[in-house]
C-alpha cells in the first residue's frame, strides 16, 4: 500500500506536467485550429535554452533562467504565431500541421547540434529528499511539482473565468466568429493563447527537467503524452486536458511499476485507442455534432 | 401519384436549443414543394436531418414507404435522393466536367469497374449534355474554382441532377444568383421536373422565386409547421403574413 | 434527358492540356526508368546503392502522397508500416527461407490489412483522429521492434537478409539489384498512375476537397478514405520489402516516429498531390544528404527549414514551383 501511494504521487506529479502541456495544446487548437506536433519540443527546449544561456554567457543561474525563458516565450509564443501560423493557416489546417512537424525536427536537431546530444543535469529548486507520510516515502520534488502545477492551472482558471481579458479569450476559443461580432479583438486573443502556451511549456519544462534531465529527444515522449492527455480528457476542454493529463500520468506510473518497464509507453497508447473506440469525445468532452 | 417522401415528427436539439420541434410533411411524386420561414426557423437543420447529415433526436423519414432515418448520405444518394447546400459546394480544383463526372460515377458499376474501367466512367458525354443544359457549355474544361458565383451555383445544381435523381432537395438555390441567371435556373428546374418527373423540395428566401416555381408551400416558424398550402393560400394566410411575409 | 445536347457537342474540346500532362507523367516514368537502368555505370557500389535507396524511399513517399496528397489524410506511421514490411520480409526470407516474391506480397497484404484495422475506428470519429491513432501505432511498433529480441533482434537488428533472384539470375550484385529495384518501382508507380486517373482518383481528390459534398453525391467516403489509407500503407510495406534486401541489415532506428514525420516532409517538399512529387521529395530528403556528407546532421535542419519556407511560399512544393515556372515560360495560366 505504501508503495502504491508513492507511485500514485509520482503519477500525479508527472500527470500534472502532461496536463500543463495538454492545456496549452488544447488552447492553441481551439483558437487557431493549430495541431501543434512540436508541443513536446516546446517543453523540451526552455530547459535547454536556460542551460545554453548559462554555458554561453557564463551567466549566473537566475540570469540564465531569465534569458532562456524570455527568449523562449518571445520566439515560441509570439514568434511561432506570427511567423509560422499566420502565413500558413490561409493554406489550410493540413499544411500548418505539417509545418509544426518540420518545426519539431528543427527544434530537436537544433538542440542536439547547438547544445548537446547527451542528457544534462538541470538544477532542482527543491532538495532531492523523500519524506515519510503514513509509511510511504514521498519525494519532495514530486510534491513541489504537484503544488506548482496546480497553482499554475488554478491561476489560469482564475484568469479565464475571473478576468475580463480571460473571458474574452475564452469566447474567442469557443467561437471566433461570434467573438469578432461582439467586438473582441480576436487576433490579439489568439496571440495571447500562444503566449500562454509558451509560458505553460516553460513551467512544464522547469518542473520536468530536474527529474528527466535536459535532453534534445525528451520532447518525443512528452509530446506523445500531451496528445494522449488532450484526447483522453476531451479535445475541446481545458478541464478535460487536466483530467486527461492526470489519468495518463497515473496510468504511466502504475504501468511502469506493475506491468513492464519496457512496455510502460504502450499502456497509455492502449488507453488512447480504447478511448477512441468507446468514448471518442473524451472523458470530459461533449459529443460534437457533425456540422455541414 | 404516389408519396415519395414522408417526414414524421422530426425533432432536433443542439444542447438546449430546439432547432426543429416536431415537423411533419409529405411530398407527392412530381411536385415542387417549397419550404419557407424566417431565418433560424430550422429549415437547413431539417434538411440535414432528412438527408442523414444529422441524426434527428426523434421522428422518422420514409422514402417510398421505407424507413431511411439516419441512413448515411452516400447511401441515400444512391437511392436517388440528391441535394444542394446553402453554401456553395463544388470541387474547386477539379474542372467543370470532372465535377459532373464525380457526381455521376458512383451510380455506375462497382468499385472494381471504377478502378479498371474507363477514366470518365463513360460519363463525359452525359456531363457535357448536362452542362450544356445549364448553359455553361463553354466552361466544361475550366476549373470550377475559377467560375463566377452564379456559374458555380448553376454547376452545383447540375451536379445534383447528374445521376438522374427522383427526389432533389435544394437549399437556397437562388441565393446570391443574379436576375438573369435566376430566370435560367427556374426554367431549367421546371424543365427537369416536367421532362423527368423529378420531385423537388426547395428551401428559399426569395419569395418571388418560390411562389412562381413551387406547386405547394410549407411554412416553418420556430421549428414547427405554421401553415401549408398552395402559394396563393399561403400568401393569404394571416398567420404567415404576421410571422414572415409581413417583414 | 431530352434537353438539347447541342451545347455539349458544340463545345470546343480544350481538354488537350489535361490528357497531355497525364501522359507526360507516364512518359516521364518510362524515360526515368530507362535512364535509371543505365545510370549507375561508373558510379561504383556506393553510388548505385544511393540511387536504389532513393527509389525505395520514393515508393514509401508515393504511398504517403496517396494518403496525404490525394485523399488529405494525416498518417504519422508511414515509417512504421515500412518497418513492418521490412521486418516481415527479412524474417520470412532469412528465417523461414521463403521466396522474396511471396514475402513481398505478404508484406503488402499485411500492411494493407493493418491499415484497415487502424483506419476504421479512427475515421469513424473524425479525419484528424487518424493522426493520433497512427502516432500511437508508430510508437507501439517501435517498442515491439526494440523489445522483442527473440523475434526482431532488438537494437541489434536482423542481418544477413538475402537478396532475391529473378528467374535464374542472382541479384546479389549492386547493379543487378538496382535494376530490379528500378523495375519494381516502375510497376508500383505505374499502378498508382492508373489509380489516380481512374474514378478512384477523382473520388480521393473529392475527399480532400470536400468530404461532405462528396458523400451527398454518392461517394462512399468511409470506403474511399479507408482504401486511400490502406493502399498508401501497403506501399510503405512494399518499400520495406525492398529496403530489407537492399541494405541487408535492419534495426529499429529508420522506422521511428521522427522518420514518419520526415517522410511527410518529403511528400510536401516534392509536391503533395503530384504523382512525380515523391521522387523529388525523396531526392531532397535521401539522396542530397548522402552527397552533402560535409553538412552532417545540420542537413535535417536545413531540409526542415526549406519545407517550412515552401509551405509559406508554395504549398504545392517543388512540383508546384516547376509548374509555376513552366506556366510563366509558356505564358499559360498556372495552378494545379
Amino acid at each position: 500500500m505504501a508503495e502504491f501511494i508513492a507511485y500514485l504521487i509520482a503519477g500525479i506529479a508527472t500527470g500534472a506536467i502532461y496536463a500543463l502541456a495538454a492545456i496549452g495544446f488544447t488552447l492553441v487548437w481551439q483558437t487557431s485550429q493549430t495541431i501543434n506536433f512540436a508541443q513536446g519540443e516546446f517543453v523540451m527546449l526552455p530547459a535547454v535554452l536556460v542551460l545554453l544561456a548559462i554555458k554561453l554567457f557564463g551567466a549566473p543561474i537566475w540570469l540564465g533562467a531569465l534569458i532562456g525563458i524570455a527568449a523562449f516565450i518571445l520566439i515560441f509564443g509570439a514568434g511561432f504565431k506570427l511567423a509560422v501560423v499566420d502565413p500558413m493557416i490561409k493554406h489550410g489546417v493540413l499544411p500548418l500541421a505539417i509545418a509544426t512537424m518540420a518545426l519539431s525536427i528543427i527544434m530537436k536537431e537544433g538542440a542536439k547540434d547547438a547544445f548537446s546530444a547527451e542528457a544534462q543535469n538541470f538544477p532542482s529548486f527543491v532538495p532531492t529528499q523523500t519524506i515519510s507520510v503514513f509509511g510511504a516515502s514521498i519525494s519532495l520534488q514530486h510534491l513541489a511539482i504537484i503544488i506548482v502545477a496546480f497553482a499554475v492551472i488554478g491561476l489560469l482558471q482564475w484568469f479565464v473565468g475571473g478576468t475580463r481579458l480571460g473571458r474574452q479569450m475564452q469566447a474567442t476559443a469557443q467561437n471566433p466568429t461570434v467573438a469578432r461580432i461582439l467586438g473582441i479583438p480576436v487576433e490579439r486573443m489568439v496571440l495571447l493563447t500562444f503566449v500562454i502556451n509558451a509560458a505553460l511549456a516553460v513551467v512544464a519544462s522547469a518542473l520536468i527537467s530536474p527529474i528527466y534531465l535536459a535532453k534534445f529527444s525528451n520532447g518525443e515522449v512528452i509530446g506523445l503524452f500531451a496528445f494522449i492527455a488532450a484526447i483522453v480528457g476531451g479535445f475541446n476542454q481545458v478541464r478535460g486536458a487536466l483530467v486527461g493529463g492526470l489519468v495518463v500520468g497515473i496510468v504511466d506510473s502504475m504501468a511502469a511499476a506493475y506491468i513492464s518497464t519496457s512496455y510502460r509507453l504502450a499502456v497509455p497508447l492502449v488507453l488512447l485507442v480504447v478511448i477512441i473506440l468507446l468514448k471518442p469525445e473524451g472523458l470530459m468532452g461533449r459529443k460534437e455534432e457533425r456540422r455541414v | 401519384m404516389g408519396q415519395v417522401l414522408e417526414v414524421s415528427n422530426i425533432h432536433k436539439a443542439f444542447g438546449g436549443i430546439k432547432a426543429v420541434n416536431g415537423v411533419s410533411f409529405a411530398v407527392q411524386e412530381g411536385e415542387i414543394l417549397g419550404i419557407i420561414g424566417p431565418n433560424g426557423c430550422g429549415k437547413s437543420t431539417l434538411f440535414n436531418c432528412i438527408l442523414g447529415q444529422l441524426e434527428p433526436s426523434e421522428g422518422s423519414v420514409k422514402l417510398d414507404g421505407r424507413d431511411v432515418t439516419g441512413m448515411r448520405p452516400s447511401d441515400l444518394n444512391r437511392l436517388g435522393v440528391s441535394r444542394t447546400f446553402q453554401l456553395l459546394q463544388v470541387f474547386p480544383e477539379l474542372s467543370v466536367r470532372e465535377n459532373l463526372i464525380l457526381a455521376g460515377q458512383e451510380h455506375e458499376g462497382t468499385m472494381l469497374s471504377r478502378f479498371f474501367g474507363r477514366r470518365d466512367a463513360g460519363l463525359s458525354e452525359k456531363a457535357d449534355t448536362m452542362i450544356g443544359f445549364f448553359k455553361l457549355g463553354h466552361l466544361v474544361d475550366a476549373k470550377a474554382g475559377g467560375l463566377s458565383y452564379g456559374q458555380q451555383k448553376l454547376l452545383d445544381a447540375a451536379m445534383a441532377f447528374m445521376a438522374g435523381p427522383r427526389l432533389v432537395l435544394l437549399d437556397e438555390p437562388a441565393g446570391g444568383v443574379n436576375l438573369t441567371m435566376l430566370g435560367d435556373l427556374k426554367e431549367r428546374l421546371r424543365a427537369i421536373n416536367a421532362e423527368q418527373g423529378a420531385t423537388f423540395v426547395v428551401i428559399e428566401h426569395n419569395m418571388d422565386f418560390v411562389m412562381s416555381l413551387c406547386t405547394r408551400v410549407v411554412v416553418l416558424a420556430e421549428g414547427k409547421v405554421l401553415a401549408e398550402g398552395t402559394p396563393a393560400e399561403v400568401r393569404a394566410n394571416p398567420q404567415v403574413v404576421e410571422a414572415y411575409l409581413g417583414h | 434527358m431530352t434537353a438539347p445536347a447541342t451545347h455539349g457537342a458544340a463545345t470546343e474540346r480544350r481538354g488537350l492540356a489535361l490528357p497531355s500532362s497525364i501522359d507526360g507523367t507516364l512518359v516521364t516514368l518510362v524515360l526515368g526508368a530507362a535512364i535509371l537502368w543505365f545510370a549507375p555505370a561508373g558510379m561504383g557500389r556506393y553510388g548505385t546503392y544511393v540511387l536504389s535507396l532513393w527509389l525505395v524511399m520514393s515508393i514509401a513517399v508515393m504511398g504517403l502522397n496517396l494518403t496525404l496528397g490525394y485523399a488529405g489524410l494525416k498518417s504519422l506511421a508511414q515509417a512504421a508500416f515500412m518497418g513492418l514490411g521490412a521486418y516481415a520480409t527479412a524474417l520470412l526470407t532469412s528465417k523461414l527461407g521463403l521466396n522474396w516474391y511471396a514475402a513481398f506480397a505478404i508484406s503488402g497484404l499485411l500492411t494493407f490489412a493493418v491499415g484497415l484495422v487502424l483506419g476504421f475506428p479512427a475515421l469513424r470519429v473524425q479525419a484528424h483522429y487518424l493522426a493520433f491513432v497512427t502516432l500511437a501505432f508508430s510508437t507501439l511498433i517501435w517498442l515491439i521492434l526494440r523489445n522483442e529480441q527473440w523475434l526482431t533482434g532488438g537494437v541489434f537488428g536482423l542481418s544477413n537478409i538475402p537478396r532475391p533472384s529473378f528467374l535464374s539470375v542472382k541479384l546479389d550484385g549492386a547493379l543487378e539489384f538496382h535494376r530490379f529495384v528500378v523495375v519494381v518501382t516502375f510497376i508500383l508507380a505505374a499502378a498508382l498512375w492508373w489509380m489516380i486517373r481512374s474514378p478512384w482518383g477523382r473520388a480521393f481528390m473529392a475527399l480532400r476537397e470536400n468530404p461532405v459534398r462528396a458523400a451527398s453525391l454518392g461517394v462512399d467516403t468511409r470506403m474511399y478514405t479507408l482504401l486511400a489509407f490502406a493502399i498508401g500503407s501497403a506501399y510503405a510495406g512494399f518499400a520495406g520489402a525492398l529496403y530489407a534486401p537492399l541494405v541487408e541489415f535492419i534495426d529499429p532506428s529508420p522506422f521511428s516516429l521522427s522518420q514518419s514525420f520526415f517522410l511527410l516532409l518529403m511528400v510536401v517538399a516534392g509536391g503533395s498531390g503530384y504523382l512525380l512529387g515523391p521522387f523529388i521529395g525523396a531526392l531532397l530528403g535521401v539522396v542530397l544528404p548522402e552527397w552533402l556528407r560535409v553538412v552532417g546532421s545540420l542537413y535535417l535542419i536545413v531540409f526542415a527549414t526549406i519545407v517550412m519556407l515552401l509551405l509559406i511560399a508554395c504549398p504545392q512544393g517543388v512540383s508546384g514551383l516547376i509548374e509555376r515556372g513552366w506556366a510563366k515560360l509558356t505564358g499559360k495560366a498556372g495552378g494545379r
